[in-house]
């Protein structure tokens, strides 16, 4: 099975390694049958596609569960969203088929709402710097310090104004490696342009999916939905 | 307004600091009731981080029997990092719970339980952070402070920093103040706290340590310590909850979002130990044994599992091999829980064969890693003293059953500094570790196995023969341990063989000034907090040169030192600090038992061989309880996961605080029914993904394996 759950609110602030056990205990707090991997020390087999970082909000997590016996994915998305706690919920569940998961996602696009910004600033930020060519940013990576170019992973980026005192960036991000995140973004727009950023911005991952030619994003369970959805048995017209 | 949640406030600080998620609460099985509905609201607190003060049983157990309590709301803090610390006091905000975010400074009562006496300094900071002043007699509102725990068996030098201190079992204790403070703020609250503190006192439930005045000798030794209010007990006692199977707590044990340093679900299986081991604080305060049944247990399990979807189940106590039916226990366990992924574990302590059954029986088709032991002492002449009964031929026979059965590394549990120690006791350590790897060669085969040596210092505490002992200098301890080291290094044949774990005895001085200290250590502790000391049981923030230079300012003009307080031995008749505090040992038994240590004579075990002179039966009017029932542990059939979704399961616990349960009712049918298809969840699913999930280290100190389904 194939699904798609959120992180919200506070629980925005779970690490990836935090939500894989609150999911293995959910799963079996739900008695659904997770297939085990095989070996000396079992474990739930669960594949995760890329988190989104500790302290982010996303409306877009996708993971992959082996389950050991036949279960339907409306059941599995119910009683596995009331075992998870409010926060991390299960939104949508198709059967896994076709082309892998990590296939169909090559581009996330973020919302990070920023408190404290004038519109018009972020703006000019933005014009600035999807006018260059490329831009590199500083990272700290566990391997050390990483130049990411954050200008070659933006596909497009716009803004608007939530009020007089909070501005939203909408962009979408290329996955690359290693991958730009939305405080990649805005170091970035830091520096092409003035902009301060005076608390901490807040960052909800909307969507994953493949890139399609007009910067939109497919949904990567839908091709497994519409499988799940033909009915079996019969020729097609 | 009262009760308000912090978190709006606290949100935009937590991106800024280290592991937000342990300050937002969430926790599966948490509770979050309304204010207004409450009458009686509590705050728990475990004063250390939050991984190792969340999976704490204690405050699990009290949050659990206050939140059933219709009228009684109940949160829990934990102590903060100087990280946020520092952005808290920058934006104003006050010490909070994570449940709910409240200010701690909103509650009624703030009930902190100290395992270790290493949290004085965080309970500082507590005070500090949630607004109140930081002496007791300064304080005109806010929440009475409440110490508990192990460590409070000796409160005195944090008597000036809380308003009063429950001693023992808390499960009844927390109820029965509940029910005064109802009674008094029903009332209208008269005479102000301290009338409150008055009618708890009277009622024997706390004790108060202002009611009570200590009086010192020239010498700086206490004269007497004597209650200043005639209608309160002279000698406050320690609670004493008999029947474990009516308090099954935590029946919904908490499962947190962040790690911890237990990520298992924690069974206790019996409180108390007779074992009589002369350096154990808790084997003494904890008398008699009580066990749970066979039954409350299984049905503890199963209803612990099910709530939280933990894989790992820890069998709790002082001496879990001691249990009367532990046989049946794991045996039944490992049969029900085999193909679920589920694993058990015991902690262990005991040197003989039966342990090592016990492992195996827990390891079925598991891995077969690490198993502990723990002889305590290096030669059996020390072994003597402190009364752990065990001969170099039993720990070489035990370890060559384990390493026989499979087990590839063997740890065993030292401790350095003990009374009458000298180099050659603890250089015998050596001696043994050579012929446990020996042994291990012979009977496994194969020169492919390990041994850790793992030593601890001693720290004298309170209530226990050795209360009167000098302790060993940190000097001592070091150049101990260091020649130690080195004979072992310098053993060709095995020393590549052996592992050495030790710390340096520096903080087991602070721990044994705060473990055997009286009022006016207080003075000490509060200066090392001024002086920025927090979190004293993390060696990156403990600073023994922060304690010492603090000791120095402040105890010499009382007439005292540092010294005094630790490596000093003491005579029979000086008033200790904690003299006035029944735990329920008598105090002739216990010196009575200092001397035989010091003659090197051992002592019985209770549980086997009855006996009434320590004191606990008698004044409590208690027995050691304990079975066999001869009963199984029901119900006995597969629990496994359900193929299709299952019900969960609504086996029933007891409910009520109190209500008496017989065995019968203490565990119902499991909901997915003795017709659910076994469990068939190990085999390839082609379509599935393959998880790279990596292997969970076995915690070192327990017996871990994992009950595997392939």
């Amino acid at each position: 099975m194939r699904l798609r759950f959120g992180k919200r609110g506070r629980l925005r602030f779970l690490s990836h390694r935090d939500i894989a056990r609150t999911f293995e205990r959910g799963l079996r707090r739900a008695r659904l049958p997770v297939a085990l991997s095989a070996g000396f020390s079992p474990h739930p087999r669960l594949s995760w596609v890329g988190a989104a970082p500790t302290g982010a909000a996303s409306e877009a997590e996708y993971v992959e569960i082996a389950f050991s016996a036949p279960v339907d994915p409306e059941q599995v998305r119910q009683a596995l969203d009331a075992a998870l706690p409010p926060g991390l919920d299960v939104l949508d569940c198709a059967p896994a088929g076709g082309r892998s998961l990590p296939d169909r996602i090559d581009a996330s696009r973020w919302q990070v709402r920023l408190p404290g910004v004038v519109t018009a600033d972020l703006d000019a930020a933005i014009t600035v710097l999807l006018a260059r060519e490329s831009l590199v940013v500083e990272r700290v990576t566990k391997d050390g310090k990483r130049g990411v170019d954050v200008r070659g992973a933006v596909v497009w980026a716009v803004c608007r104004a939530e009020n007089d005192t909070c501005a939203i960036l909408d962009v979408v991000v290329r996955h690359t490696t290693p991958a730009v995140r939305p405080d990649d973004v805005l170091t970035a727009l830091s520096a092409v342009a003035v902009l301060s950023v005076p608390v901490p911005p807040e960052p909800t991952r909307l969507e994953q999916g493949r890139l399609r030619e007009d910067g939109t994003l497919a949904d990567p369970l839908a091709p497994d939905r519409d499988e799940a959805a033909r009915p079996v048995g019969r020729l097609e017209a | 307004m009262s009760g308000q949640s912090l978190f709006p406030l606290l949100e935009p600080l937590l991106p800024r600091v280290r592991k937000p998620v342990q300050y937002v609460g969430g926790e599966g099985n948490s509770v979050v009731k309304p204010w207004d509905g409450a009458t009686v609201r509590w705050c728990l607190m475990y004063p250390d981080a939050y991984e190792v003060g969340l999976p704490n049983q204690g405050v699990q157990i009290l949050y659990e029997i206050l939140n059933e309590q219709p009228d009684v709301l109940a949160e829990r803090a934990y102590s903060i990092w100087p990280d946020l610390e520092a952005l808290m006091r920058e934006n104003g905000i006050p010490q909070f719970t994570v449940d709910a975010h409240r200010a701690v400074g909103d509650f009624d009562l703030f009930g902190i339980s100290f395992s270790t006496e290493l949290g004085y300094t965080n309970l500082l900071s507590a005070l500090d952070l949630a607004g109140l002043p930081l002496h007791a007699a300064d304080r005109t509102g806010g929440p009475l402070v409440i110490a508990g725990g192990h460590a409070a068996f000796n409160p005195e030098p944090i008597a000036d920093f809380v308003d009063a201190v429950v001693l023992g079992d808390g499960e009844q204790a927390v109820l029965r103040i509940t029910e005064v403070t109802r009674a008094w703020k029903a009332a209208g609250s008269p005479g102000g706290r301290t009338e409150l503190l008055h009618r708890l006192a009277r009622l024997g439930i706390v004790y108060v340590p202002s009611f009570f005045d200590v009086s010192y000798r020239p010498d700086g030794r206490i004269q007497a310590v004597t209650p200043n209010r005639d209608d309160i007990p002279a000698r406050p006692a320690k609670h004493t909850l008999t029947d474990l199977d009516s308090w099954p707590y935590p029946k919904a044990p908490l499962v947190p979002l962040a790690e911890t340093v237990h990520e298992r679900m924690s069974v206790e299986i019996f409180r108390g130990c007779t074992r009589g081991c002369r350096f154990c604080q808790a084997g003494m305060i904890t008398r008699p044994v009580r066990e749970r049944s066979i039954e409350t247990v299984g049905a503890m399990v199963d209803a612990g599992l099910t709530a939280t979807g933990f894989s790992e189940v820890g069998l709790l106590s002082l001496s879990s091999a001691d249990h009367s039916e532990i046989g049946e226990i794991a045996k039944e366990l490992a049969d029900r829980y085999e193909g679920t992924n589920t694993s058990l574990s015991l902690p262990s302590t005991r040197v003989d064969a039966f342990n090592v059954t016990l492992a195996n029986e827990f390891s079925r088709n598991g891995r077969r890693s690490g198993l502990t032991f723990a002889p305590e002492g290096g030669s059996e002449r020390l072994r003597k003293v402190i009364n752990k009964t065990v001969s170099a031929e039993d720990l070489v026979r035990t370890v060559s059953t384990a390493y026989g059965n499979g087990w590839r590394q063997v740890k065993l549990y030292f401790m350095c500094g003990l009374p009458t120690e000298t180099d050659e006791d603890v250089l015998e350590i050596a001696d043994l570790a050579r012929e446990v790897i020996r042994a291990g060669r012979r009977a496994s085969g194969h020169r492919d196995i390990r041994c850790t040596v793992s030593i601890g210092g001693f720290v004298p505490k309170a209530h226990t023969p050795f209360q009167w002992a000098g302790q060993a200098s940190h000097e001592v301890t070091d150049h101990r341990l260091k020649l130690l080291r080195d004979t072992v290094r310098a053993d060709r044949e095995v020393g590549r063989a052996v592992g050495f774990r030790y710390h340096d005895g520096r903080p087991g001085i602070i721990e044994g000034l705060l473990a055997r200290g009286d009022r006016r250590v207080g003075r000490a502790i509060e200066r090392v907090w001024r002086d920025g000391g927090r979190f004293d049981g993390w060696s990156e923030y403990f600073s023994f040169e922060r304690w010492e230079s603090a000791c120095a300012a402040e105890l010499p003009p009382l007439g005292v030192s540092l010294d005094w307080f630790t490596t000093r031995e003491r005579d029979e008749r000086e008033v200790l600090p904690w003299d006035h505090l029944d735990a329920g040992l008598d105090r002739d038994w216990l010196w009575a038992d200092w001397q035989e240590a010091l003659r090197g004579t051992e002592l019985d075990d209770c549980r086997w061989t009855p006996c009434y002179d320590c004191g606990v039966c008698p004044t409590f009017g208690t027995e050691n309880q304990i079975g066999p029932t001869g009963r199984s542990l029901l119900p006995v059939i597969s629990v496994g996961v359900t193929p299709a979704l299952g019900a969960p399961s609504d086996q029933g616990l007891p409910a009520a605080p109190g209500v008496a349960v017989g065995p019968d009712s203490a565990a119902g049918p499991d909901a997915a029914g003795p017709d659910a298809a076994g469990p068939d969840a190990a085999g390839p699913d082609a379509a599935g993904p393959d998880a790279a999930a990596s292997g969970v280290a076995p915690d070192p100190d327990l017996v871990s394996a994992r009950a595997s389904s392939t």
